[in-house]
């Protein structure tokens, strides 16, 4: 696989009161993961070609994938692949980039969605809606200690185009 | 919402009420938007205008003023060397969600041949992150004086 043939879907930047290292820990760590990422623990094995694997609480793989670009605590490329029974057969592999910039006595975080191919809005609705929510509350929680609760509905616009195309959703 | 058009959406744990008060007392703006203070009575038609230091930043006239829900102005870019665009619209939609409120910024309307959907691109980020700090924490962010001077343009 390429990451060159894939282009940005969705781009989400956010700033936040914390150092590099502090925002790296955040994205590869479980203990932070499971208190913003709606619950699902992170794995990752931080080498290129390295397992990348976001746990649901009750301990099944929820999203799988591999470490493309690896370096600490500035950017992390990784295909993050919902395994939803044809899902990756049909709208083939995510690719996930966090990039951190210091910006003044605050960290940049830029979260960038690729795809290699074209997919409507309605498919990556789910990820428009998603990673707002999941991203504020990483900053919250590294600036208050306290994550978010947000009562969010399950996506069903993304849902609904997902079982149109013919992907098992949950 | 028109093309180009920028969309930004954060979650606040705070009330609609201190949101909106943060979003329309130039006291309060001038704390986390980067020394940007906002005035205006905010009754629909009203004009407003935002300064730093005493010099016009932005300034337009209230489309929607509906507290704590829905506030939107023009936007047009005043800044001494600015170059004149076509003036644009900014809505902010408050939705309450728990105990947040997810807030949703539509930038649209924009010139489709100047830097407006470029700066504010790269503007209303901090802006939203610093009031998001502000309300959370009571300190705005403090990033640094290349990148605030960017925003002085959007």
């Amino acid at each position: 696989m390429s990451i060159e043939k894939f282009k940005p879907a969705t781009v989400y930047t956010i700033y936040i009161a914390a150092t590099p290292e502090k925002v790296w820990e955040a994205l590869t760590s479980a203990e932070f993961s499971t208190k913003y990422f709606f619950g699902n623990s992170v794995e990752v094995d931080l080498r290129v070609g390295g397992a990348f694997i976001m746990r649901t609480p009750d301990g099944a793989r929820h999203i799988t994938g591999e470490v493309f670009e690896c370096e600490p605590p500035r950017k992390l490329t990784v295909t993050f692949n919902v395994n939803w029974p044809e899902l990756i057969e049909r709208l083939g592999p995510t690719l996930v980039s966090y990039e951190i910039e210091p910006a003044g006595d605050a960290v940049k975080l830029t979260m960038t969605e690729s795809h290699d191919r074209p997919l409507s809005d309605d498919v990556l609705s789910g990820g428009r809606q998603g990673w707002p929510a999941i991203l504020s509350s990483l900053k919250s929680l590294l600036e208050t200690g306290q994550p978010l609760v947000v009562k969010m509905a399950p996506p069903q616009r993304m849902l609904a185009a997902l079982r149109e195309i013919g992907i098992k959703t949950p | 919402m028109s093309k180009p058009a920028f969309v930004y959406t954060t979650y606040i744990e705070t009330s609609a009420e201190k949101l909106w008060q943060a979003l329309t007392d130039g006291d309060f703006t001038e704390r986390y938007w980067f020394g940007h203070r906002v005035t205006s009575d905010w009754s629909v038609g009203a004009a407003y205008r935002f300064s730093n230091r005493g010099k016009p930043m932005v300034e337009g006239k209230v489309l929607v003023s509906d507290p704590p829900r829905r506030l939107a102005y023009s936007w047009d870019v005043v800044k001494e060397g600015a170059a004149r665009e076509r003036a644009s619209r900014v809505t902010f939609d408050l939705l309450p969600r728990g105990k947040v409120i997810k807030l949703v910024v539509t930038h649209d309307e924009i010139d489709e041949n100047g830097t407006t959907l470029r700066d504010v691109s790269a503007g209303w980020p901090m802006v939203l992150a610093s009031l998001k700090s502000i309300l959370e924490t009571g300190h705005a962010l403090d990033i640094d004086p290349a990148a605030a001077k960017d925003l002085a343009c959007a």
